[in-house]
């Protein structure tokens, strides 16, 4: 395809920060609209927490066809500056007039980079796949994943034995520097966007489901990894505990969520997500009993079909009713989970090879710079426009992919309002 | 043309090790005679890139083929002018990466691509954007709290804006409300913002024109300049926009339909939009008799998530009931409120005023169905509650019943509109078939009630609004693109797109604002819009050759083409977005693009060199779509993963832009067999151009006839769904088609 300029605003550059779906959703709206965008991910590549779905719902297609689409909006644009393995350390000056220090660590791997794979195959250590959710290992010389963007490896300093040069002895290109260190630079810009995205919250700390010391309890962000081709089990979906395919499954709806001790809030999207993780199990395994327990089941708008589609499956039981505890079987590593079934009105306990936490969604607000309102949650609170920092995304609120778009979509106009109005103030 | 490309071929990345590349070079020089021919080791270096650039500069050649890595890969490195023609062979991750090294099935295959590549140059024409005189005034359709925010934020941002409102004032629903879901920490209080500080806005703002009353007669045109006929209170008016913002809102559900809630029984039964209005409007008191409200029962998804009514939530029910029990309570702090529900549905923040709502203690909430309600003896209404899992009945006696009825798009279902006036034209037609007059009868039966609803008044040929989308909201198909619409520079936002709440609504027309600004600003660049944004390419016609068989008029997703009386098509450009669907269903190829053609394509056909049948060598050529198919073969590679070497690949833009021709040309050029890789199709289809892959398919099916009038297998073609996460499985869909066609033996029409 060819590259294209659209009118020039005349004014500075869009700064976002995060390049997940809501970032680079924003960087690509702002461009294609003619803003600069200077776009800033912390992990080296883009994508964020959907390149590590395995499926949307409701429709159950890949996260890397639009992804690949927007990749290819970003490398035919020349609008876009993309830093990844960076951070933006602080912001100051006024809308229209921002300064903005951003830190890019080194990557140790140049431009050059052919994607050859080299590196990796002469690399003597493993590391944890953060990818994977630490769930697999990959070389200390690795690429992230196998549609990641920007198409380069990267080397992992930390997992490094001391004095080894073996990747960049390899390295045919002339494209492995170990002695990068890392890069400061100020840029003057016009409006700030945070898109920092969100972490499922810390399972260990709901004390009563057995997370962290039951092998076979997950989350539901690892089953997104177990289900997918390029995940640990190669997308069949084994226990932790034996690598054996699990003939029952239960789901905890709300794992934290809507819960005074935990996240107060609802995290708008487990319903959906657990409702396509049946569809998960179910490729896989055509006979596996499963079971979700939930408070509310919220599929809201035309996510109601695919409630009514996947609920229709014989071999899945919707439980109305808070779980109050999980125990193990120390033998067989099944878990016996106890819930109230509000419906039936009385205790319920069920054995399952295989258990689910819907966890929620925390936002990730913790590296954003100084400037940023949040709410009492740490959500970003929403800005009128005046401010020349806005938000967009799971940062905002819990919510689904197309409402981050969506949103993404919003805050690219806000921006594009400030660029302009810098344009004329100079 | 580019007469004479120069082909730069790079061994790194063990192309050299794996490909004799001197004896390639050699199908460049003396095949092709190019005018420069070089190999580097490692062409995307700043030295190799300079060879390119050099050539360039001199004007030694006129188009650059690059025979070196995916071109997905190291497109910084290999950016050119773009009126440059440039093409890239993919020799790395489609051969060297995924075949035997310096075997002579390898080499036959690299050869193959690069004469493919080189023939694509020569017959690629360098691409001009087209430009014309592009209006950058936008239109607003609707002026509710969507409409007025969308204007809002348009001439915010420098543009001007024309906001139509079919009313006689401003507002829509949200200015006849009492009080707003909360927007702010901590979410438990009701807001009173309404409209009016934004109606002020609008209403002074010196780049928004506002027209009440008002509504649209025609809208011709395309992207950059619809023009666009208004009747107002004044008189007709006619005004140029670039694009249109649709922000016609929604209605609430008839609830005469839900007579067996009980409405029309009683006057003390009311809707959540009648309760609202009583509210708003002073003292809440019972309708028969004008007393206050002891008691309240709300009756949640009245005619929502019921497949008699409206199969799908509508969202903000739940939120609604909520606030109006807070409203009865703040009258009357003793009032009892019952809510019945199937399950609450407040995601996120709004969690916290559910939850507040919880901690009141005459808040009743309760899951379960309601089966009857009843005018009791005591002049209060009697309801009846299924619970749902347990089949117990209980009754509740109450002053008020308010049915939480759903939303309604307030839109018109272009496709739909058309389709009854082209059966219309069928039964007028004194030849049309009885079959035809039968479907043409059930059409309009069923689609009748469409007419009269048009809001756009588009002059397209496929219809004059928005086509719906599920349940009659015109919305994207697309989890990743919301703003994704089916006519080009037409963006629908707030509750007309979907079910949703004010805050909500006004986010989306933020968004969809800036998805108009982005239209003008990418059409006036001669662009395309996503999802080939950016794009200068854009379709000819030769329409001395056009037979008028209306095929790519209908088959176009956008509605790009209109006919003239004999049905001949008519582009409008900017409406375009470049898939090639119509170049695809053309019988006559006569639709080209520059730089994608038929003839393009043929002629890569034509360039594969096809070994004699005694080789027993066979091929198979497989097109793909560029944006999933090939990209998870380009990871096949990437994983050095290897399948059969009698495949060659070639991408499409969109499997809709396949052309029977080159299935025809193909076979008659003895290649053994066609595979077509494409995006899943059905109710959850993948393809961004709509039905690529299943128009393909439907192409097909009429090939394989005409195969078995030539005795040849139909088997022989297969079109095969993949999505791009199925890497792992594309090599071996590969080699289980090219292992069915060496079972078939080679294609009898080999060497004639």
């Amino acid at each position: 395809m060819t590259q294209t300029q659209v009118r020039d605003t005349g004014g500075r550059p869009v700064l976002v920060i995060g390049g997940g779906i809501a970032g680079v959703t924003t960087a690509v709206e702002a461009a294609e609209a003619g803003c600069d965008v200077i776009l800033v991910e912390k992990l080296p590549y883009l994508g964020g927490r959907v390149a590590r779905l395995f499926r949307y719902f409701p429709k159950l297609c890949p996260p890397g066809c639009g992804l690949e689409i927007n990749f290819r909006r970003i490398k035919i644009n020349p609008r876009i500056t993309v830093l990844t393995q960076a951070t933006v350390d602080d912001i100051s000056g006024s809308p229209g007039d921002f300064q903005a220090t951003i830190t890019v660590a080194p990557r140790f791997v140049t431009d050059a980079c052919t994607l050859c794979d080299k590196c990796a195959e002469v690399c003597p250590v493993e590391r944890p796949d953060d990818f994977n959710l630490d769930m697999d290992r990959t070389r200390a010389a690795y690429l992230p994943h196998r549609l990641a963007y920007p198409p380069l490896y990267v080397i992992d300093r930390v997992a490094c034995p001391s004095g080894c040069t073996a990747c960049r002895d390899a390295c045919a290109y002339g494209a492995i520097d170990l002695t990068q260190q890392p890069a400061r630079r100020t840029v003057k810009v016009a409006a700030v966007v945070a898109a920092t995205g969100w972490a499922p919250y810390d399972a260990t700390k709901i004390d009563n489901l057995g997370f962290g010391r039951y092998p076979n309890v997950v989350t539901n962000v690892m089953l997104e990894r177990l289900a997918a081709p390029d995940g640990p089990t190669r997308g069949r979906i084994l226990r932790p505990s034996d690598g054996q395919p699990p003939a029952s499954i239960a789901f905890v709806q709300c794992a934290g969520s809507r819960d005074e001790n935990h996240l107060p809030y609802c995290s708008a999207v487990c319903c959906a997500a657990s409702l396509k993780h049946v569809t998960y199990l179910r490729d896989v395994y055509p006979e596996a009993r499963i079971t979700i327990f939930y408070i509310d089941l919220r599929t809201p708008g035309r996510l109601e079909d695919f409630l009514q589609k996947v609920t229709a499956d014989e071999r899945l039981t919707l439980i109305k009713g808070k779980v109050a505890g999980v125990e193990e079987d120390p033998a067989t590593h099944d878990l016996m989970v106890t819930a109230e079934d509000v419906m039936g009105g009385r205790k319920i306990t069920q054995t399952v090879n295989l258990l689910v936490l819907a966890t929620g969604i925390v936002p990730q607000t913790d590296g954003l710079p100084a400037g940023f309102a949040l709410d009492e949650y740490r959500f970003v609170a929403h800005s009128n426009g005046g401010t020349g920092m806005f938000a967009a995304g799971c940062v905002t609120r819990p919510e689904e992919v197309s409402a981050t778009v969506q949103d993404a979509t919003g805050a690219a106009l806000k921006a594009l309002q400030a660029v302009v109005r810098s344009a004329h103030h100079g | 043309m580019a007469k004479s490309p120069g082909v730069y071929i790079c061994s790194g990345c063990s192309i050299g090790e794996s490909i004799d590349v001197p004896k390639l070079a050699k199908v460049a020089e003396s095949e092709f005679k190019v005018p420069r021919c070089q190999v580097h080791p490692v062409l995307c270096n700043p030295e190799g890139v300079e060879l390119i650039r050099k050539d360039l500069a001199d004007g030694a050649i006129d188009g650059v083929v690059i025979a070196a890595c995916s071109p997905r890969v190291k497109t910084d490195a290999f950016a050119f002018d773009p009126t440059v023609v440039l093409d890239r062979v993919n020799l790395r991750e489609h051969v060297a990466w995924c075949q035997k090294p310096n075997d002579e099935d390898t080499q036959m295959m690299a050869e193959d691509y690069l004469r493919m590549g080189i023939v694509k140059a020569q017959k690629s024409e360098p691409l001009e954007p087209m430009h014309d005189e592009i209006s950058r005034k936008i239109l607003v359709v609707g002026g509710g709290v969507t409409g007025l925010t969308a204007a809002l934020e348009g001439a915010n941002a420098g543009y001007e804006v024309v906001l139509v409102e079919k009313d006689s004032r401003l507002g829509g629903f949200v200015s006849t409300l009492k009080k707003r879901f909360p927007t702010a920490p901590p979410y438990t209080e009701l807001t009173v913002d309404g409209v009016a500080a934004q109606i002020e806005s609008v209403s002074y703002h010196p780049k928004i024109e506002v027209l009440t009353s008002a509504k649209i007669l025609k809208t011709s045109g395309q992207p950059g300049m619809f023009d666009v006929t208004i009747a107002t209170g004044a008189g007709e008016m006619k005004t140029r926009v670039g694009s249109i913002v649709l922000a016609t809102g929604w209605k609430p559900y008839d609830a005469t339909k839900l007579g067996h809630l009980g409405y029309g029984l009683s006057p003390d039964v009311v809707t959540n939009v009648e309760f609202e209005r009583m509210a708003a409007g002073g003292p809440i008191a019972r309708p028969s008799d004008g007393k206050a409200v002891e008691s309240v029962l709300f009756v949640q998804c009245a005619g929502s998530r019921d497949k008699d009514h409206l199969p799908y939530c509508s969202s903000v029910c739940c939120m609604a009931s909520l606030k109006h029990a807070a409203y009865v309570h703040e009258q009357n702090p003793d009032a009892a409120v019952y809510i019945v529900y199937k399950d609450i549905r407040t995601p996120g923040q709004y969690e916290r005023f559910y939850r507040a709502a919880q901690d009141h203690p005459l808040n009743f909430l309760t899951k379960g169905e309601v089966v009857g309600v009843e005018k009791a003896d005591s002049g209060a209404l009697a309801v009846t509650v299924k619970d749902t899992l347990l089949d117990e009945r209980i009754r509740i006696e109450v002053g008020l019943v308010v049915l939480a009825t759903g939303m309604v798009p307030n839109a018109a279902d272009g496709v739909a509109i058309r389709a009854v006036k082209d059966a219309r034209a069928t039964l007028a037609r004194a030849d049309a078939t009885e079959p035809q007059k039968v479907d043409a009868r059930n059409k309009i039966e069923t689609l009748a009630h469409h007419e009269g609803t048009e809001i756009l008044q588009l002059t397209y040929r496929q219809g004059p609004d928005l086509p719906a989308f599920r349940y009659g909201f015109p919305d994207s198909h697309f989890v990743c693109f919301p703003y994704e619409t089916r006519r080009t520079g037409i963006y629908a936002a707030g509750a007309v797109r979907s079910p949703m709440d004010a805050a909500r609504a006004q986010e989306d027309a933020a968004g969809a604002m800036l998805k108009a600004i982005q239209s003008v600003e990418l059409e006036a660049a001669g662009a395309a819009v996503h999802p080939r944004a950016g794009d200068l390419s854009f379709p000819s016609f030769f329409l001395q050759r056009c037979t008028q068989c209306k095929r790519c008029t209908e088959e176009c997703p956008f509605g790009t083409l209109d006919e003239d009386v004999k049905g001949t098509p008519q582009l409008n450009a900017f409406r375009c977005r470049r898939c090639g669907v119509c170049m695809g269903a053309c019988p006559e190829r006569i639709i080209s693009f520059k730089n994608y053609s038929v003839e393009i394509i043929a002629s890569m056909i034509k360039a594969i060199e096809v070994p004699e049948e005694e080789d027993e060598k066979p091929r198979v050529l497989v097109f793909m779509c560029e944006n999933d198919a090939y990209p998870a073969l380009d990871v096949a590679g990437l994983n050095r993963v290897q399948y059969d070497p009698s495949v060659r690949v070639i991408p499409l833009r969109c499997l809709g832009s396949l052309n029977i021709v080159w299935i025809a040309d193909a076979l008659s050029g003895g290649i053994d067999g066609v595979m077509l890789v494409g995006c899943k199709y059905g109710d959850d289809y993948q393809c961004h151009y709509m039905q690529g892959s299943e128009l393909a398919n439907r192409r097909l099916e009429n090939v394989k006839e005409t195969l078995q009038r030539l005795q040849l297998e139909s088997e022989r073609i297969q079109l095969t769904q993949l999505a791009i996460n199925e890497y792992d499985r594309l090599p071996g869909l590969i080699n289980g088609f090219v292992e069915r066609i060496r079972e078939l033996g080679p294609n009898p029409y080999k060497g004639f």
